[in-house]
């Protein structure tokens, strides 16, 4: 667990300029980034960002993964809504998670698995894939990631620092755009920039505060030096924040804010989820392009899929226990009705991602985005051949357009390759059977 | 000592050990169990605590905008999740929004001239006494402890920083009270604890941070001045002078408040945050019945329990409770009142019987389009009996229960009848589903109801070897269910400890249960002996640390002044 003060672009700014009150443009730095991504007219490269994107209750089983193997693949029935994207897409199917005698949360142990590699006894122990890339990539710029949910529960977050921090997901898209696009945001292309005295104040009285760290440290036990270690952790994160609003930002040529949302109502009724999902996707979209983020992690619907039709007494997630097998179709008709829209929901995130153009390509181009679901069947809360892809060029760090079955494997996998994509100085990820040293090796460039 | 057989951590597995209960714990009649205490606690502030705590300190008109970090529940309560928790740092941006907010409005010009004590020199200019008089009376009562002197200099260093950049002593002011506010001082209830050179390994909380324990298991809140006081002048340390101020905070109004969090806690209500309900079955449920629904049940709960002073059990049996015009409605219930809140008693053969017949938790434990008799069975083991049911099995062939060819199941009973035959299933839905079954006559928004689709709902069942047959005799079988009382006891313990009792301390709890149950099961007087209690405020060092590896706290300044002096 990472909890020490990290040696980041800022503090080597400081290092280096001894706090002479210079102003720098940030892409000057970038050699700190390890970033190679497509590079626009002013030569700078845009960095590579990250995404998780999470439903409940995943695919029919058979219905999803490709028939053919490797390259050239055709999406499966359910999967047809990405097929236009197809060769931006990774499909992974077959992996396991393996339980080593612990207990088989339903709809919990799959999504922990997958996403801190760790089917937990009792309750999360370890930080998420998306934190560990974050604390890769992410912690130069304003918003360390943004988490969001459609499904209106704060608590409906996949990410995770530690045992200890979550981070909750904004419900709302207007209050999502007030935080990023609000007074606080700072234009990259804006022509003139003058640093606000009461941000100036606000920084140094929070310097006072984090001043008493080591001291407060010492006071409490190992557990809860950690926890509050986390906090100042956090602490800093504000204090960055503060850093970039004194600075001009470097112009990003694709940055527009997004347009101000009107949330639709937030509840779990499927149309106002599809609503409120696209616009996040736009606020999303755009932050990534105005370089305030570069991890976004979005849940679609919670892992008990609480996605109904309007006055339906059924959700997602009871039809799949509840509703029979139709035995012409070989499948539960309604259920998959919400596989459907969740996919359509999937397509147009990748479409406004698409649609954000830079240089030659788009956002998406230099975006990995995993996409994944907790059950390999609902029905039966099973927990082999787990939906996941990933989607995205990663500015060049991935190979895509392949279908690789991998029957067994360990669903780290995945995490593991794309920790080795994105740079991650790690040799193994996850926990007993689920501790794997072995990436996806055909996706590595 | 009598050997007691029953830990505390069994206490929330095991489901057939109710009767031992009545067996232990006897013959301690002048002398509760020794304990050794947890180790020192950090807990973040709830939402509720610091909202309590700007109002105590600044009073009502400061408004605190924004939203909080959803608090974590462990072992069945917020308060043990706190503990646990840390700030992220979408959380820490909101602390920053929030306390900025309250910082301004405390020096803006409206409340400048009562919330700050002094007056500068120049009000364009800093002015270190002022300041220094502003930080350390506020800071004692955010803090909990009068401010060490690093730590006023800090934030008189801040304000006097702010008001040179920024022209203005109250905006520098405001800065420093900002950066009070996002401190970990005031975001976290960091005990402390001293060696106890006559017991090794057996600390001494200091009078600060017993207070603070104290005043946030009756009050919910920080300490006020007089606790403050008596802390500093040692009365704590006395069984006298410790009564003396419980007794003060159990005849407080405020301990309302208190009884209020607890219960809301052990309830589960921060899940109405994400409730929904369909409009269409249920056009009479909204939100505004979600946030009235919790009060009707808080109203019945410290009206029965403090006012009435009665038996704990009977919140399950009481005929009385509170209504408002728009509960009137959702119940069937014709008010008279204009507006607010009014007692209502239900006649004797109304189903609407103690609080499990109420909104609160009916809809609490449903879905959104239907009711839940295995969440409802599942949060009553969970909540009232502190009983842990298992995760269902992985990989589980629902094909058995629900793939049949006629799937024309009408009711609730009759769809899990299937789960209770098959063998992976019948385990766990068994203890869960007839309890739930004998709520069936109210629907997921609470409605009452004979019917479901067409066929009549049966609500006979059994529970833990008792038999009911409705509504009447289900609840009764709940009031007498032997695990209710032990339950309550366990929880309000965590509750202020902030922790799951350590296996030592179950034979404190079991004695507690049994002073309980041979007073009558009042609330109150089991909340004063836990509060008096020397085990409520023990503490000893984990096994892995040691008190030298941590430093004490650095002394309180005494000599600065203080508000009053």
């Amino acid at each position: 667990m990472k909890t020490g003060f990290k040696v980041d672009r800022r503090t080597v700014l400081r290092g280096v300029l001894g706090g002479a009150g210079v102003t720098l443009g940030l892409p000057l730095l970038d050699c700190f980034l390890n970033t190679n991504g497509t590079a626009l007219a002013s030569g700078a490269p845009l960095p590579v960002v990250f995404g998780t994107w999470f439903w409940g209750c995943g695919f029919n089983p058979g219905r999803w993964e490709p028939k053919k193997v490797g390259e050239g693949y055709d999406m499966n029935i359910e999967t047809m809504p990405l097929q236009p994207f197809r060769d931006r897409i990774n499909v992974i199917s077959g992996t396991q998670v393996y339980l080593d005698g612990k207990p088989a949360k339903s709809h919990v142990t799959g999504l922990m698995a997958i996403i801190t590699g760790d089917a937990p006894r009792d309750t999360p122990e370890y930080g998420s894939l998306d934190s560990i890339v974050a604390d890769q990539i992410g912690t130069a710029s304003r918003f360390r990631s943004l988490e969001v949910t459609g499904t209106g529960n704060p608590m409906d977050s996949v990410s995770r620092r530690s045992a200890t921090v979550f981070n909750p997901a904004e419900v709302s898209p207007v209050a999502l755009y007030a935080r990023v696009f609000g007074p606080d945001f700072r234009d990259p292309n804006t022509a003139d920039f003058k640093p606000d005295p009461k941000v100036m104040v606000r920084r140094s009285v929070l310097s006072a505060v984090s001043d008493q760290r080591a001291t407060l440290l010492k006071t409490v036990g190992a557990s809860d030096r950690q926890r509050l270690d986390e906090y100042f952790t956090a602490l800093r994160d504000i204090e960055r924040q503060l850093d970039l609003q004194l600075e001009k930002p470097a112009p990003l040529a694709a940055c527009s804010k997004s347009d101000q949302p009107v949330d639709a109502e937030i509840g779990t009724q499927i149309d106002h989820v599809q609503a409120n999902h696209k616009l996040f996707a736009q606020i999303l979209a755009h932050a990534l392009a105005c370089g305030q983020t570069r991890v976004v992690n979005v849940v679609f619907s919670q892992a008990t899929s609480p996605l109904r039709k309007p006055g339906s007494a059924m959700t997602h997630h009871i039809l799949t226990h509840e509703e029979p097998t139709d035995e012409k179709l070989g499948y539960q008709p309604q259920a998959t009705w919400f596989i459907s829209q969740i996919m359509d929901g999937l397509a147009m995130y990748l479409t406004t991602f698409d649609g954000i153009k830079e240089g030659d390509g788009s956002l998406l181009d230099r975006t990995l985005l995993f996409a994944y679901s907790e059950s390999g069947f609902a029905k039966t809360h099973s927990l082999d051949n787990m939906p996941m892809l990933t989607i995205g060029g990663a500015a060049g760090k991935i190979k895509t357009g392949r279908h690789i079955a991998a029957p067994s494997e360990p669903v780290t996998r995945v995490g593991f390759t794309i920790q080795q994509a994105l740079g991650v100085p790690v040799e193994s990820w996850g926990t007993e059977s689920l501790k794997t040293k072995r990436p996806f090796s055909e996706l590595l460039v | 000592m009598i050997k007691h057989h029953l830990s505390v951590g069994q206490l929330s597995v095991s489901l057939g050990l109710a009767t031992l209960l009545l067996i232990t714990g006897c013959g301690q009649r002048d002398e509760a169990p020794a304990t050794k205490g947890g180790p020192p606690m950090v807990r973040r502030l709830t939402e509720v605590e610091y909202r309590r705590i700007v109002a105590d300190v600044f009073g009502g008109s400061i408004k605190v905008p924004g939203h909080f970090d959803p608090d974590i529940r462990r072992a069945g309560l917020i308060a043990i999740g706190t503990s646990q928790e840390s700030v992220a740092t979408a959380g820490m941006e909101q602390y920053d929004l929030t306390a900025r907010s309250i910082a301004a409005q405390v020096v803006d010009e409206a409340h400048r001239d009562t919330l700050v004590s002094c007056k500068p020199a120049k009000a364009t200019e800093p002015d270190d006494a002022c300041a220094t008089t502003f930080f350390s009376r506020i800071g004692r009562l955010l803090f909990r402890r009068p401010l060490t002197a690093d730590e006023l200099r800090a934030y008189v260093g801040s304000a006097s920083k702010g008001a040179k950049e920024l022209g203005s002593f109250y905006a520098g002011l405001g800065e420093g009270l900002a950066a009070v506010l996002v401190s970990p001082q005031f975001l976290f209830r960091t005990e402390v604890a001293y060696a106890n050179p006559a017991h090794p390994g057996q600390d001494r909380l200091d009078a600060y941070s017993k207070a603070e324990r104290l005043s946030f298991f009756l009050w919910d809140t920080a300490p006020d001045e007089r606790l403050l006081n008596a802390a500093k002048a040692g009365e704590l340390e006395t069984d006298e002078g410790l009564q003396k101020q419980v007794d003060r905070m159990i005849a407080s109004p405020r301990l309302a408040a208190g009884m209020r969090a607890f219960f809301s806690d052990m309830l589960g209500f921060d899940g109405f945050v994400a409730l929904a309900k369909d409009p269409t079955i249920y056009p009479r449920y909204s939100g505004q019945v979600s946030i009235d629904a919790q009060e009707q049940t808080l109203r019945t709960l410290t009206d029965l329990l403090i006012t009435q002073k009665s038996d704990y059990r009977d919140i399950f049996t009481t005929r009385k409770t509170f209504l408002n015009q728009l509960l009137g409605s959702v119940y069937n219930v014709p008010s008279t009142a204009e507006d607010g809140w009014v007692a209502h008693v239900y006649p004797e053969n109304d189903p609407h019987i103690g609080i499990l017949s109420q909104v609160s938790f009916l809809s609490l434990h449903s879905h959104p389009g239907r009711s839940s008799p295995t969440l409802r069975g599942k949060a009553l083991r969970e909540i009232f009996l502190c009983q842990k049911v298992p995760d269902p099995p992985g990989n589980v062939n629902f094909a058995l229960v629900n793939d049949t060819k006629n799937p024309a199941f009408h009711t609730a009973r009759a769809r899990l009848t299937a789960h209770r035959t098959e063998a992976t299933c019948a385990g766990c839905h068994k203890i869960m589903d007839p309890i739930g079954l004998a709520l069936e006559n109210f629907d997921s928004a609470s409605g009452y109801r004979t019917l479901e689709n067409g066929d009549q709902i049966v609500t006979a069942g059994e529970i833990d070897g008792k038999k009911f047959e409705d509504v009447f005799g289900f609840t009764k079988a709940i009031h007498d269910h032997p695990m209710v009382p032990s339950c309550l006891v366990n929880r309000l313990y965590s509750f202020g400890v902030g922790r799951i009792p350590s296996k030592d301390e179950a034979s404190w709890i079991n004695y507690q249960v049994k002073q309980f149950e041979a007073g009558g099961f009042k609330v109150l007087p089991l909340m004063r002996r836990i509060a008096t209690s020397s085990a409520f405020y023990r503490v000893s060092t984990p096994s892995n640390e040691t008190t030298a590896a941590i430093a004490p706290r650095a002394a309180p300044s005494e000599t600065l002044p203080e508000a009053g002096k």
